[in-house]
């Protein structure tokens, strides 16, 4: 008897979980570790740099302006008999030399690094939240179709809303409390209705006249045809210019991706055994969709948004670049290279290095996203 | 009709699933009772309806194409057609739970056992965690897995075929259900496998005395569980009966041909008996009959009119005039 026991508790498979095996996986791929390490070393330094950078008495100052101490190239040490004992750079050393107003280079990097990893996240953040939500819906009620009625309700409340937007209070009044009248009396009337039979019209207004995958699929296809860097540019100059609404408009137009691979992982998925085995159980939609088909259909999208991190910085660099990022006095990468692009000839690094920096960082997010995707990718998995 | 010592009762049921220009009549006017404490078998061939019958009883047909055009479905005297999708949910895995055909694809491979038998729990139940974490221990071994505590954190892909389904059986289990709806729980396991996993059914039926309908194309298991039996063919119920009349003495041509097709001790080394055709259509079924084109005891009126069901005494029904004595 003892005997059996022991024979049955010992491990069936390898007492490997997913993760683990992942890691195996992603291990090999000498680029993608480097894009790791490469990613948890700018991300210390973005979290670190934001604290010394800022505060009333930062450990690096990137405002001190200094100005007999301009366009000093790196490495250079600051000429101490003519600098206030405050205006000494905390290490002695310029480390990445000073712009034209005499800051420290180095300071401003740091403060700028996490305005990119902020904005990096956020925004992708942003576009998976969203992405994710509209593919999941259109994945998972797609087949489901709006009413007639629907659509004209919404038509009416939309328009009320409006007009009392503009003023014309009476008839906007009206319209939304006669659109939600309807909205009360649509939930009710199932049960009232149910067994009667109805006028012709009322059952054409109940019949299906578009499907929610095909409203979302075409919003994402006409979100698509927008050139996203001039759509960004056109809102941007819209808003007032802050960190925030960068990262927010920045988000608000890269969710497509996400929503096709979402949607196209959800349409396989519904159709699995588990996902029946779930509802008979008496699990609901909402708990269907975000607690057992979402973490079935992350993978991609974590490949697609460590990529997309890697835009996202690159978009904001260019936005800073051009002048519509964040407001000047904080430094981002971005208008760094904008300031220095003046003194391309006389102060080269000036440009470099925050070229540099940007072109590392998305590189890494680059690597590491390819990495990711080999090692989730069941086809390279039999191979290796 | 409305017998109230009836656990379930289906009447006349009709499910069907509209293509473009088709409409395949998948359960055409399915009726049985299923009696608490008692172990019902739908047995018919593959296509014939079984499976759309018993996910139209849980209302999971998906629709469209699936649209159910008729017929009550009779829990506890409640028609479950009739309820809204939140009093559904309710229903599923607290009063009536499911068994699936697949062990391999019917859990879900992201989360851990533990996790998904508790989470039928925590669905219709307030249960302190420590508490379901017992519960779901005691569920594990009530099926038979041995070292419960272990298995908890386990994946399913780290089981074997067997105890998956094991699984699958303690996940329906969760909640006492009155009701346990097994479709061809055993089909994808071996043979050794499929008589653990039959036994561990009844013993768990007659320990929690709690109804089973039992889904299966396997007249060998039919005999091994059930009480009552119902012979499903092309979306009707062709003939029912305890599981003694259905085996000694069937009185459908369906019924006597599937038999036949058993391979026995007496007729080894012979050819095994099999029906000549196909399962029709369900989009293009005869008119008449469902059975006639197939069947050699068809006489002229079985191509023109639907039988009637034909008694045959305590309890046996059969749906052909032709046998009738």
């Amino acid at each position: 008897m003892t005997n059996t026991q022991q024979t049955l508790e010992s491990p069936l498979a390898p007492k490997q979980t997913r993760l683990e095996e992942l890691w195996e996986l992603f291990r090999q791929n000498r680029l993608a570790i480097l894009g790791l390490i490469i990613f948890l070393f700018f991300l210390i330094t973005a979290i670190i740099g934001v604290i010394l950078t800022s505060g009333q008495d930062p450990v690096f100052d990137p405002a001190m302006i200094r100005l007999q101490e301009k366009l000093l190239p790196p490495l250079t040490r600051p000429n101490i008999e003519t600098l206030q004992p405050a205006e000494i750079p905390t290490l002695g050393i310029y480390l990445l030399g000073t712009d034209d107003l005499g800051r420290d280079v180095f300071s401003r990097m740091l403060q700028g690094a996490w305005v990119s990893l902020t904005v990096g996240f956020v925004a992708v953040g942003i576009s998976v939240l969203v992405g994710i939500f509209m593919g999941g819906i259109a994945g998972y009620f797609g087949q489901g179709h709006l009413r007639y009625d629907q659509i004209i309700i919404s038509c009416v409340l939309i328009t009320g809303g409006i007009l009392l937007a503009l003023g014309t209070t009476y008839t906007g009044v009206g319209l939304l409390v006669a659109g939600h009248i309807y909205i009360f009396f649509s939930i009710f009337s199932k049960k009232i209705l149910a067994r009667r039979t109805l006028p012709k019209w009322f059952n054409l207004l109940h019949r299906g006249a578009i499907s929610i995958d095909t409203i979302i699929m075409r919003a994402v296809d006409i979100m698509l045809c927008f050139p996203t860097f001039f759509l960004i540019l056109t809102v941007v100059a819209l808003l007032p210019a802050s960190m925030y609404n960068i990262m927010i408009v920045i988000g608000l137009t890269s969710w497509m991706g996400t929503t096709r691979f979402v949607r196209a992982e959800f349409l396989s998925l519904r159709e699995q055994d588990f996902v029946t085995a779930a509802k008979a159980l008496g699990v609901g939609h909402f708990r269907i969709i975000f607690r057992h088909m979402m973490p079935n259909a992350i993978a991609p999208v974590l490949v697609s948004s460590t990529i997309g991190i890697a835009m996202a910085i690159l978009t904001e660099a260019g936005l800073s670049f051009l002048g519509f990022g964040v407001p000047p006095p904080h430094a981002t990468w971005g208008n760094i290279l904008s300031d220095g692009k003046r003194f391309i000839f006389d102060a080269p690094w000036l440009t470099f290095i925050p070229g540099i920096a940007i072109l590392i960082v998305v590189l890494c997010f680059n690597l590491f996203g390819e990495g990711l995707r080999d090692a989730l990718n069941p086809k390279l998995r039999e191979k290796g | 009709m409305t017998d109230s010592k009836n656990l379930l009762s289906v009447q006349d049921l009709k499910v069907y699933f509209r293509a473009k220009d088709q409409v395949a009549r998948a359960v055409d006017g399915v009726s049985f009772d299923i009696r608490p404490g008692e172990t019902v078998c739908l047995v018919g061939e593959s296509g014939c309806g079984k499976t759309v019958s018993a996910l139209t009883i849980l209302r999971l047909i998906p629709s469209p194409p699936g649209e159910i055009m008729g017929g009550r479905v009779l829990f506890n005297g409640v028609d479950l057609l009739d309820l809204d999708e939140t009093d559904m949910q309710k229903i599923r895995g607290n009063h009536i739970a499911m068994v699936f055909q697949e062990p391999l694809t019917s859990l879900n491979p992201v989360f851990t056992i533990g996790d998904q038998i508790g989470e039928g729990i925590t669905i219709h139940e307030q249960v302190e965690p420590e508490e379901l974490r017992k519960r779901c221990v005691q569920l594990l071994r009530d099926v038979g897995i041995p070292s419960p505590e272990q298995r908890l954190k386990d994946y399913p892909h780290q089981l074997s075929g067997g105890q998956r389904q094991r699984v699958m059986i303690a996940m329906a289990l969760a909640c006492n259900p009155d009701l346990i709806i097994a479709d061809e729980p055993t089909t994808a396991l071996d043979v050794t496998v499929q008589a653990q996993i039959l036994n561990l059914i009844k013993s768990i039926q007659q320990k929690a005395s709690m109804s089973v309908l039992y889904i299966t194309h396997d007249l060998g298991v039919v005999a091994n569980i059930a009480d009552r039996v119902n012979v499903m063919y092309a979306g009707v119920i062709v003939e029912m009966g305890d599981a003694y009349q259905i085996f000694q003495n069937p009185r459908h041509p369906y019924t006597k041909g599937l038999l036949a097709a058993l391979p026995g001790r007496s007729r080894r080394g012979r050819r095994l008996h099999s029906i000549p055709g196909a399962v029709p259509n369900p989009a293009f079924k005869p008119p008449g009959c469902p059975f006639h084109p197939r069947c050699s005891f068809a006489i002229e009126t079985c191509k023109t009119r639907f039988p009637e069901m034909c008694k045959h005494g305590d309890g046996h029904l059969s749906r052909c005039p032709v046998l009738k004595d």
